[in-house]
């Protein structure tokens, strides 16, 4: 496990490195003189030469780089161009909001997922199988920012029930808090939804095929007790895994969903970010989501061989 | 009559015997009721993209005062938007942007991923590690997030997101190329190619990449899916398509202020992109199958 854990730990070291190399490298993609792009309006060629000199743009491309690893190393993002707050103290503010998004998008996903999978493998090609693929294939083929503009239409204009948009934090009313995240949250867990339900299907499928779910049920043992207390913790062990690994489609269904339903989040703050130039809020927003998603990527992983015995070296 | 059976049994034989993996796979698509659903789908969404002028009754750009937020009528099937265009156009004329980014970010993945993990697969060592790694570095990026970023950086226009999205989805590619390579490599036919003195770029090009050819054409329709759905997101966030080009995503955009008073505006384009990457999506599916060795 250790051995395992050290090569995994050392694998990441020059993943991590092409992926501030690409991040940093962004910022080279911008078409014409950064300092002028920061500058704004002001065309005073003094200004422009102290931004030049102040974010280290008269040096080597290398040397940028440098001192760029160096500052994000010791936390520093970098800063705001437009309302000059460190863009880690504005990724700070707004990731909670996003992680409460997420955490009951994965619950919905979850729910509808895993009981749809588990439902269409043990009633296979059965009305009940292929009403569940049917969903699946809804669920990955409908683009989430059109589901959420139909339920703002259905549940908020049509039935008045919902709050069409913003937020409200669970410490101030966690009812009005519900109300103005479940929309979203369904939104974005749908996607996942279906390709959970996918996973569980075939993991299923194969589990219920398996020698010691045959010698269980020539036990005489209920089909109830064969399929969840037998099959089901077996399947579900490689499909939390990729639940985990489902954090990416999480953050990119974010940045749409959270504009559609105006909720300030992280992918609100980088959709922002981009419509107001804010170059340095863009590269900290990306280089914190894959530095996550690294993390959970080995966490689940770790997961994996723990509850896997076969695994452990 | 003993004869005449035998001699059946003898033609049929023959003809499966001759019949190629080509003409295999494309009999087991057409057994899918989905996949030619999805195949149908997708030569109507061509057929509109590539005779959109013949068939649209309205120009979808000119706007018109007088017919501002129509609900659906005989004049406009599918009503009229914020400015008087007739909705039905519009879509018309947008399954050119969506089907276009769809084909050519993939066109642009493949072309870069493909080349790549042949020779990380292939030839493998501290250039698989590179390359490995560095696709590793991309696929950490979230995929959505990755391609705004990128179309921001590279500036808003339908061109920048087509090569955006290609950008962000070539580490698919070069991952499952190399993962194909890495387990045909190995195969008897390669060994003996080898033996035979074919020099490295000879069998990777000619023995191997036609044995991979089916997986990557089952990735490259599903990433087409996903490919119409990111332009349409780049295009609703205001990066892809520029106004007052037509455009399935900004559509939707405008459409959801007018949620209230026009609601029709909403549900047009975004049935649209839902049909083509179901479509795909189906074509897809079936593709896999009909490709699958071990499906009967």
């Amino acid at each position: 496990m250790l051995t395992f854990l050290g090569k995994r730990l050392l694998q990441l070291i020059p993943t991590l490195f092409f992926v501030s190399v690409i991040i940093f490298s962004l910022q080279q993609l911008l078409p014409g003189d950064p300092a002028l792009i920061m500058a704004g309006e002001e065309r005073d060629p003094e200004v422009i030469e102290q931004i030049r000199h102040k974010y280290r743009l008269d040096q080597p491309i290398p040397v940028q780089y440098v001192y760029w690893v160096k500052g994000v190393l010791s936390g520093d993002l970098g800063e705001s161009l437009r309302i000059h707050v460190p863009v880690r103290d504005l990724i700070l503010e707004k990731l909670p909001v996003t992680m409460q998004l997420a955490s009951m998008a994965i619950v919905i996903a979850l729910l509808i997922g895993v009981t749809a999978g588990v439902i269409s493998a043990v009633k296979k090609n059965t009305i009940w199988d292929y009403a569940a693929n049917v969903f699946a294939l809804w669920g990955i083929s409908t683009p989430n920012f059109w589901l959420g503009i139909m339920l703002i239409f259905l549940f908020s204009v049509e039935l008045g029930w919902l709050p069409a948009s913003g937020y409200v934090r669970p410490g101030e009313d966690w009812r009005a808090s519900l109300a103005s995240t479940i929309m979203p949250a369904f939104v974005l867990g749908n996607a996942i939804a279906a390709i959970l339900m996918r996973h569980t299907r075939s993991a299923m499928l194969q589990v219920l095929e398996s020698d010691y779910v045959r010698t269980a049920r020539a036990k005489g043992l209920l089909e109830r007790t064969v399929v969840l207390k037998h099959a089901m913790r077996n399947a579900l062990t490689p499909v939390i895994t990729l639940g985990a690994l489902e954090f990416g489609t999480l953050l990119s269904g974010a940045v749409l969903t959270e504009q559609i339903f105006t909720i300030p989040g992280f992918g609100k703050l980088i959709v922002d970010a981009v419509f107001n130039r804010d170059y340095a809020v863009v590269q900290g927003v990306v280089l914190v989501t894959a530095t996550v998603y690294i993390a959970l990527n080995l966490l689940a992983d770790i997961a994996y061989i723990l509850v896997n015995p076969r695994l452990r070296g | 009559m003993t004869d005449t059976a035998f001699n059946t049994t003898l033609l049929k034989t023959d003809a499966e015997a001759v019949e190629t993996p080509f003409r295999r796979a494309l009999r087991r698509l057409f057994r899918r009721k989905g996949a030619i659903v999805g195949l149908a789908i997708i030569l109507l969404f061509l057929a509109f993209a590539i005779f959109a002028p013949l068939l649209t009754p309205y120009d979808p750009i000119t706007q018109s005062w007088t017919s501002v937020r129509k609900a659906p009528s005989a004049a406009h099937w599918f009503g009229t938007d914020d400015v008087g265009r007739d909705i039905l156009s519009r879509v018309i004329y947008g399954a050119r942007a969506s089907l276009m980014a769809g084909v050519i970010s993939i066109a642009i993945a493949l072309s870069i991923g493909v080349p790549l993990g042949l020779v990380a697969g292939y030839l493998g060592g501290f250039i698989d590690g590179l390359i490995s790694r560095f696709t590793d570095a991309m696929l950490a990026c979230p995929f959505l997030i990755l391609a705004i970023a990128l179309a921001a950086f590279l500036g808003p226009s339908l061109g920048n997101a087509m090569i955006a999205i290609g950008v962000t989805t070539t580490p698919i590619f070069v991952r499952l190329t190399r993962g194909q390579v890495m387990a045909v490599k190995v195969e008897d036919y390669v060994e003996a190619a080898r033996a035979v003195g074919n020099p490295r770029w000879r069998i990777a090009l000619v023995h191997i990449l036609p044995n991979i050819m089916p997986a990557l054409l089952v990735q490259a329709t599903l990433s087409i899916a996903a490919a119409i759905i990111a332009e349409a997101a780049l295009s609703f966030l205001g990066l892809g398509q520029q106004p007052p080009a037509p455009s399935w995503g900004s559509m939707l955009n405008s459409a959801q202020r007018f949620l209230v008073n026009a609601p029709w505006m909403a549900v047009w384009p975004g049935l649209a992109i839902f049909l083509t990457v179901l479509s795909f999506n189906l074509v897809g599916d079936g593709l896999r199958d009909a490709l699958d060795p071990r499906e009967n």
